[in-house]
């Protein structure tokens, strides 16, 4: 028994998009609100149609204050995956889709919001108070190990140390991602961006330079999953969840911040395993991919993860992105269609599945001709980690 | 008061609280599995590779080399300003295959920090008990 095509997303909404810290003052459960309509309308389901509730990301509104809040009648299964971050994105989705094809639910919000208070900041990490100190940070924080960039380019560092990919390699996958960006008009960044201006930006953690850091942003949004059956009988057209994958090996572990994966896991983004099971769920192989969305927290991470899904060998991912090889024309596999964590928003990974629904249902500002299948990835970082694959 | 000391603090548990005790007495020691002989860091209760828990704890000789490195120039403490650039490395030992220890390496500029650079352990002690395995250029 396999979840494959079993269940579809029919509706997707979202917050609008904020400044860091522009959303402080909003009660989330208003802009969940807001998203959950949205994402209502589009797809045909009635509020009283909702029953789950699945999140990730120690997301703080639980479904005992979401339920009343939001005037859902009654919870027939809720999910939180383990992890903070972007890890949990896609398997959010994939535990929707579990539950209702197991008979738990009818009908799922997958649901994120993110406010970020205006004294702290998510890329302070564990140099934040927000983040305590703990025994097992004790191996890098003395040391000034402490951000989310700092542990991501240490494990890039390695990857051009053994097969020699280059600082252009990143301004490759930055530029590509902002011209997706200038043409879709969500985006937050939209001016243009060349190699130059991207060599020429300031280091934030060597090699990573600033077009190389997502942005950090205010919003949210609302994802709904219900059975395959149901959702021929709907609004939209359904993109149906082909494959789900949740976890990674275990010597990937802690391997983010404690950088203690064994050699080629190290000089990787730890989704090898996941892509594994993820075509085999599908039944497909990287050549039926049309597009991909890609988490890019980092832009080096998304050269990182093109190796580990298979779509060249590992130590190929840099001159695969050579030459607008990540082009939604033109390219060798169009990624980021949208312009991702970078430059569109950074939504915890939200937007990335947001995108693949766009595309399977032919509606992206850069739509990739007769898109049919979607790859989407959660963030590289601690396990658990996920990726779905979508159809359409 | 600069960024190393401001985070100079450990807070050990019943996991960890083995491998401090060591470093107080400036011994640099790793779990090695009792079943299998991998090295197990950070400390863990079970193996990685075969799931034993028995394990001894091994001393290293502390000469090792940079695996990997980055240098951190913008400040995550926006109260760091003056720390930066510093240099952050994961350190690999010849004696501890597969352990990755995070560390600084002491009084060496950040643009000589290279892959492969040959270091030797030199313990630092930032502030009162705390100590530290940290290294310098061999």
């Amino acid at each position: 028994m396999s979840l494959k095509d079993q269940c579809a997303i029919v509706g997707v909404g979202l917050t609008p998009y904020g400044k860091r810290g522009e959303f402080f003052e909003t009660p989330q459960t208003d802009q969940i609100r807001g998203a959950l309509h949205k994402a209502l309308d589009e797809s045909g389901l009635e509020l009283s149609d909702i029953d789950g509730f699945s999140s990730y990301s120690v997301d703080g509104n639980d479904p005992g204050m979401l339920a009343p809040s939001l005037g859902i009648p009654n919870v027939n299964f809720s999910n939180m995956v383990f992890g903070g971050g972007g890890g949990g994105t896609c398997a959010a989705v994939a535990n929707a889709a579990a539950g209702i094809h197991a008979g738990l639910a009818e009908a799922v919000m997958v649901y994120k919001i993110i406010t970020q208070p205006p004294h702290a900041r998510f890329g302070a990490a564990y140099g934040s108070k927000q983040i305590a100190a703990n025994p097992y940070s004790d191996f890098h924080r003395p040391f000034g190990l402490i951000s989310p960039v700092q542990f991501m380019a240490m494990l890039f560092r390695r990857h051009m140390h053994r097969f020699g990919t280059k600082p252009e390699h990143l301004a490759e996958v930055a530029v590509s991602t902002r011209t997706h960006a200038g043409r879709n008009p969500l985006a937050l960044k939209r001016e243009p961006l060349t190699i130059e201006e991207h060599q020429e930006s300031r280091l934030i953690a060597d090699p990573f330079r600033l077009f190389d850091c997502c942005q950090e942003n205010d919003g949210g949004g609302v994802i709904l999953v219900t059975s395959a059956e149901r959702a021929r009988d709907l609004a939209q057209k359904p993109v149906y969840i082909m494959a789900g994958a949740q976890g990674g090996s275990s010597q990937w572990g802690h391997g983010l911040t404690m950088q203690n994966q064994p050699d080629d896991l190290y000089a990787s983004a730890g989704h090898k395993h996941l892509a594994e099971r993820l075509y085999r769920m599908a039944g497909v192989s990287p050549d039926d991919v049309d597009v991909a969305l890609l988490y890019d927290h980092f832009s080096g991470l998304v050269i990182l993860q093109l190796e580990d899904y298979g779509f060249c060998k590992q130590g190929e991912g840099g001159p695969f992105v050579e030459d607008g090889g990540l082009l939604w024309q033109g390219g060798r596999l169009p990624v980021n269609t949208h312009g991702g964590n970078l430059s569109e928003v950074y939504l915890l990974g939200l937007t990335h599945i947001v995108e693949a629904v766009r595309q399977l249902r032919g509606r992206s500002s850069s739509q990739v001709d007769d898109a049919e299948i979607a790859l989407v990835t959660a963030g590289p970082s601690n396990l658990p980690t996920s990726s779905l694959l979508l159809r359409r | 008061m600069t960024l190393l000391e401001q985070l100079a603090s450990i807070h050990p548990d019943l996991h960890t609280r083995e491998y401090w005790e060591y470093c107080a007495k400036r011994e640099l020691r790793f779990q090695r599995c009792g079943g299998c002989g991998a090295f197990r860091f950070p400390p863990l209760t079970g193996c990685r590779e075969c799931g034993a828990t028995e394990a001894a704890w091994v001393a290293v000789s502390g000469r090792g080399r940079v695996f990997s490195y980055t240098i951190v120039h913008h400040p995550a403490i926006p109260d760091i300003v003056e720390d930066v650039p510093y240099a952050v490395v994961a350190i690999e030992f010849d004696d501890a295959p597969g352990v990755h220890l995070i560390s600084n390496v002491l009084d060496v500029g950040v643009d000589e920090i290279a892959v492969g650079m040959e270091l030797d352990l030199v313990w630092d002690e930032p502030s009162p008990g705390v100590v530290l395995p940290r290294f310098s250029k061999a």
